[in-house]
């Protein structure tokens, strides 16, 4: 017989000797090390036991009767410790062992990062069955929290199970969306969200700082400040090979122990399979290429003819409820295309990638019912040209026509209580009473329920709730989408992001069906402000979903040089100002200073490297940033005003400057310019910009919606004010009433035109409580918006981004 | 093929874009996803727009300069304008970026 020694009892050497015996049950006498004190159990169950779903007993794969019927000599609880190739023994941790083939099995190890306190009992890795055991008795302590590190595979089937035992859970995960190596952001968002309705909480880019505790795991820290009550922390970030006993006996390495397809390694009497062998440059983590490899062994040794070949892998996560399926390659290549499907009704998302006529990846949320067709034509590298059209409708609708996505989706699955009309504050289910009552026209909603009876934004949805209910029988006017991502308009958008909360862009692709995974040059601008516009606390601004301007905090010029403006508040400045760009302009060779029609100076032809460090300068002379290139407040003109002019009535500069200070940093649907004249000769052309006030001697006529560019036109009255505290008020609910009601790229005047004066007044003259409210509502948004963005570019890392990411004219070539 | 490590994937921002500097010129890495990367010819065949700064959505990126869309895959501008951007092998291994190390060696090429 031949000796065989197997280091390591797991899910792969257990396959191994089920296919040796099977085959030859005479041929091998085993022995077989583990360092777990116990045989071979099913892992990947690991989840079901930590919820309680299954027993220990329930997933062990090999009992002792099972060894003992095959004469294996089982060593469990015992670590080997080392090789001897020459002498070709074992050597275990109670003694030496001779072999003839040899088999390294010993699995992986979880990755620990070290942060400080990762080694205080409480903290555990997700690995063996001591593991789970730890996390099952934490949860026996009612009330008791736990912190997953780790939002991958591993972290969410922990998070999950110690849920459902009743624990307080929250998840980190350093990445933007959970699961990153499987999924795409919008199958992380839904998986995010259902997560959450479970009650289990989820950190996305979260920075552990450390792990504390007085002799036990007591809270997690992270970088923000925020700190997490914790009575156990699992730590699943990831597994490394067990490898060290190769590396030791001096078999050919790389990131595991090299093997060749026969699951040979370097030195012929000794063979390794599962994760930690690395094969053609891969390493292992799931199970079905482990079981591959166990066959190709299993017949190797039996001196049969086999190789092991890579094959696709999928993955599922085996929480129950969360149904979602990954598989094949989203990475890499050239020559891709995607096919993506949502509906946002109920709750589904699916993207297929295609290279060529072929399939080569899938993910999938909500709905997986079709994933092992999707996995078959990925592995069979199936010809799909013939049903491209309709290949993301499954099998079953192959050959048969094709559902097309529903435009409405997004409508038809908002719940009653969805507010459709925010002036009047009308749900969905007024809305389809008043339908049901016989109210079919827009304009019998209107007058029935005040739906749309006011700013009108909301006529949209109203259209489109009387065409989801009457079918036929309504008649849709065509309004135009944002762009060909979305059947929606910005009106439409809107209303939706406030009526279902949708606080990303990943919320907002989905549930409201887009068609493209994350939107394009025209939407993703007017979503990013519609999301910082609605939610300032919860919504991060995405410079990314920024035109170049905005991004770069300068105006781009024809050349890729940029123009750099400070502010000079309501257009006042002095000497030391004045010497300070001076200076700038030298050190920095700026070809044209010139004073602009806004009353300040711009700084012309500044190359882009150069950027954070003119703004430190500028910075350091008192100066902010003019924000000269963006939809948000740009200049407030002023003239001389009671001060000095012989005409003044009011301190018109001063006003200016206060209104100034109050705005700047807000960003709006499109510009903002204001001008405050110290009496009706105007100097400061107050009566053509978004906001002008007229000082008079009784006090402060306020216009809005005058234009003086490609359009010209005069303001209009608002309202007049007797203080200054009281146009400063109107002042500000004008601008955000105009941020949360306005078309993304409408300038003020073109607003209120499509409002209306009239209500803008009822709004914000009218109806002082509203007034204030909009008033909190733009400080709120300003205690994130109201700081000087030249200064946060201008430190260290984020001034970084202003220069190359590699110079390879400066690397010699290999 | 040989590659070139020029840096960890986050340096470059998700659905941003940052330059790197050959003989050949200034090319832009885009990164599309969390660990997808494109490298792609900086300058907009149109009238010389820095792609580098236009908006990256899906595998494509629109120039800042007057919005044409280019595949970042294949190069081609979308739709219905006309022209190319020349595309380089780029890749994502353990978090890094690399490049194909070719573009070390072309020295005077192109
Ligand atoms: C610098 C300046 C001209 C000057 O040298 O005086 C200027 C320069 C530009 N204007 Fe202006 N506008 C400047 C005052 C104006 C004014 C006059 C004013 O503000 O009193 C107007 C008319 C008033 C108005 O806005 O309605 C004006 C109406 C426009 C328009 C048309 C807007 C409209 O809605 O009709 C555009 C195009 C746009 O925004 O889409 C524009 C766009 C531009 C852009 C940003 C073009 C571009 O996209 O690159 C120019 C940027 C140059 C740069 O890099 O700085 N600029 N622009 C002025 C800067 C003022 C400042 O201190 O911030
Ligand atoms: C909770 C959990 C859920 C999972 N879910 C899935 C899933 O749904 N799908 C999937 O495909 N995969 C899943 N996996 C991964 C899967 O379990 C592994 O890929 C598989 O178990 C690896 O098999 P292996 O034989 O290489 O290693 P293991 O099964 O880890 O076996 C290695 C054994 O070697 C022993 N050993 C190590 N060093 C020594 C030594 N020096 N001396 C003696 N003994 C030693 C270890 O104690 C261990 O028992 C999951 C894993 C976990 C932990
Ligand atoms: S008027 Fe035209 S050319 Fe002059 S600065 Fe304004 S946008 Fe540029
Ligand atoms: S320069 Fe790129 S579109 Fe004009």
């Amino acid at each position: 017989m031949t000796r065989l020694v197997v280091i390591g009892a797991g899910m792969a050497s257990g396959r191994v000797l089920e296919h040796l015996f099977e085959a030859a049950p005479e041929k091998f006498d085993v022995t077989l090390f583990n360092a777990e004190p116990r045989g071979n159990y099913n892992r990947i169950m690991l989840s079901p036991v930590l919820s309680g779903e299954k027993s220990y007993a329930e997933i062990v794969t090999h009992d002792d009767a099972w060894y003992g019927a095959h004469g294996v000599t089982c060593r469990f609880g015992e670590r080997v410790t080392g090789i001897d190739r020459d002498r070709k023994v074992v050597i275990g941790e109670k003694g030496e062992v001779v072999y003839d083939k040899l088999i390294v099995a010993t699995g992986s190890n979880p990755f620990i990062i070290p942060f400080p306190g990762h080694d205080l009992p409480g903290v555990v890795a997700y690995r063996d069955l001591e593991d789970t055991n730890a996390m099952i008795e934490a949860a026996g302590t009612p009330g008791a929290s736990a912190v997953v590190i780790g939002g991958g595979l591993l972290g969410l089937e922990a998070a999950a199970g110690l849920r459902l035992r009743g624990m307080d859970v929250t998840v980190l995960h350093n990445v933007g969306h959970l699961m990153d190596r499987q999924l795409d952001e919008t199958a992380g968002y839904l998986l995010k969200k259902d997560l959450e309705k479970r009650g289990i909480g989820v950190i996305t880019r979260a920075a552990t700082k450390a792990i504390e505790g007085d002799g036990r795991v007591e809270r997690v820290v992270l970088e923000d400040g925020t700190s997490l009550p914790a009575d156990i922390v699992v730590m699943a970030v990831g597994i490394r090979p067990a490898a060290q006993l190769g590396h030791a006996a001096g078999l050919e390495m790389g990131r595991a122990i090299k093997v060749d397809a026969q699951m040979r390694t370097s030195d012929p009497d000794i063979f390794a399979v599962g994760e930690c062998v690395e094969f053609d440059g891969a390493l292992f983590g799931l199970v079905a290429p482990l079981y591959d490899q166990a066959k190709v062994l299993a017949r190797t040794l039996l001196g049969e003819e086999d190789a092991f070949r890579m094959r696709e892998l999928s993955t599922k996560l085996k929480v129950t409820g969360c149904d979602l399926f990954s598989a094949g390659d989203f990475a890499e290549g050239e020559e891709r295309e995607d096919i993506v499907f949502r509906d946002p009704a109920r709750g589904i998302y699916k993207r297929l990638v295609i290279e060529g006529d072929r399939l080569v990846g899938a993910v999938m949320y909500g709905d997986t019912a079709d994933s092992n067709w999707f996995f078959g034509l990925i592995k069979d590298a199936t010809d799909i040209d013939e049903m491209r059209d309709t290949l993301i409708f499954g099998p079953a609708f192959q050959g048969g026509g094709a559902a097309a996505a529903d435009p409405m989706a997004a409508v038809a699955a908002l719940p009653d209580d969805a507010e459709i009309c925010g002036c009047n504050g009308i749900c969905k289910g007024d809305i389809l009473k008043s339908i049901a009552g016989g109210a079919h026209t827009l304009d019998a909603v209107r007058a029935q329920t005040k739906a749309s009876a006011s700013c009108g934004t909301c006529s949209g949805l109203v259209e489109q709730v009387l065409a989801i209910t009457l079918g036929d029988g309504f008649q849709m006017p065509t309004e135009k989408p944002v762009c060909t991502c979305t059947e929606l308009t910005h009106e439409d958008v809107r209303r939706l992001i406030k009526a279902k909360e949708l606080k990303s862009q990943p919320a907002v692709w989905q549930e409201l069906g887009w068609k493209t995974p994350n939107g394009c040059h025209v939407c993703r601008p007017a979503i990013n402000f519609y999301l910082l516009a609605d939610w300032p606390l919860d919504y991060l601004d995405d410079p990314q979903s920024r035109f170049v301007n905005e991004r770069n905090h300068a105006n781009i010029q024809k050349d890729g040089t940029y123009s750099v403006m400070p502010r000079m508040w309501g257009g006042i400045t002095t000497p030391d100002e004045l010497r300070a760009i001076a200076d700038a302009a030298d050190k920095f060779g700026v070809p044209t200073v010139k004073v602009t029609g806004g009353q300040r100076i711009d700084l012309l032809g500044v190359r882009k490297e150069d950027l954070p460090a003119i703004w430190a300068d500028l910075n350091d002379a008192g100066m902010v940033s003019g924000h000269a290139y963006t939809k948000g407040l740009r200049t407030v003109k002023t003239c001389v005003g009671s001060d000095w002019c012989r005409f003044g009535t009011q301190d018109s500069t001063g006003l200016g400057i206060k209104l100034e200070k109050i705005l700047w940093g807000s960003w709006t649907p499109h510009k903002v310019k204001l001008g405050v004249s110290g009496c009706p000769r105007n100097c400061a052309e107050a009566t053509c910009k978004d906001v002008g006030i007229i000082c008079v001697d009784s006090g402060y006529e306020i216009g809005v919606a005058g234009a003086a560019g490609m359009d010209l036109k005069e303001t209009e009255l608002l309202a007049k004010a007797t203080s200054e505290e009281e146009a400063i008020a109107l002042v500000i609910a004008f601008v955000q009433l105009y941020r949360e009601n306005a078309k993304y790229l409408d300038r003020a005047y073109k607003w209120v035109a499509k409002v209306g004066l009239d209500w803008v007044r009822e709004q914000i003259v009218d109806d002082a409580e509203n007034r204030a409210r909009l008033v909190d509502r733009f400080e709120v948004s300003q205690s994130v918006y109201r700081k000087d963005p030249w200064a946060e570019h201008a430190k260290p890392k984020p001034a970084q981004r202003f220069h190359l990411l590699a110079d390879l004219t400066q690397e010699a070539a290999e | 093929m040989s590659w070139i490590d020029i840096g960890h994937i986050d340096d470059i921002p998700l659905r941003g874009a940052r330059l790197v500097k050959t003989h050949m010129g200034c090319l832009a890495v885009f990164r599309t996803g969390e660990a997808e990367v494109f490298a792609a010819s900086d300058s907009c065949p149109h009238r010389g727009g820095p792609l580098s700064e236009g908006i990256v959505h899906d595998r494509k990126v629109t120039c800042p300069l007057h919005n044409m869309v280019f595949s970042l895959e294949t190069g081609e501008a979308q739709g219905a304008d006309e022209g190319r951007i020349e595309t380089f092998a780029a890749r994502v291994e353990q978090g890094r970026i690399l490049l194909d190390g070719t573009l070390i060696a072309a020295r005077g090429a192109a």
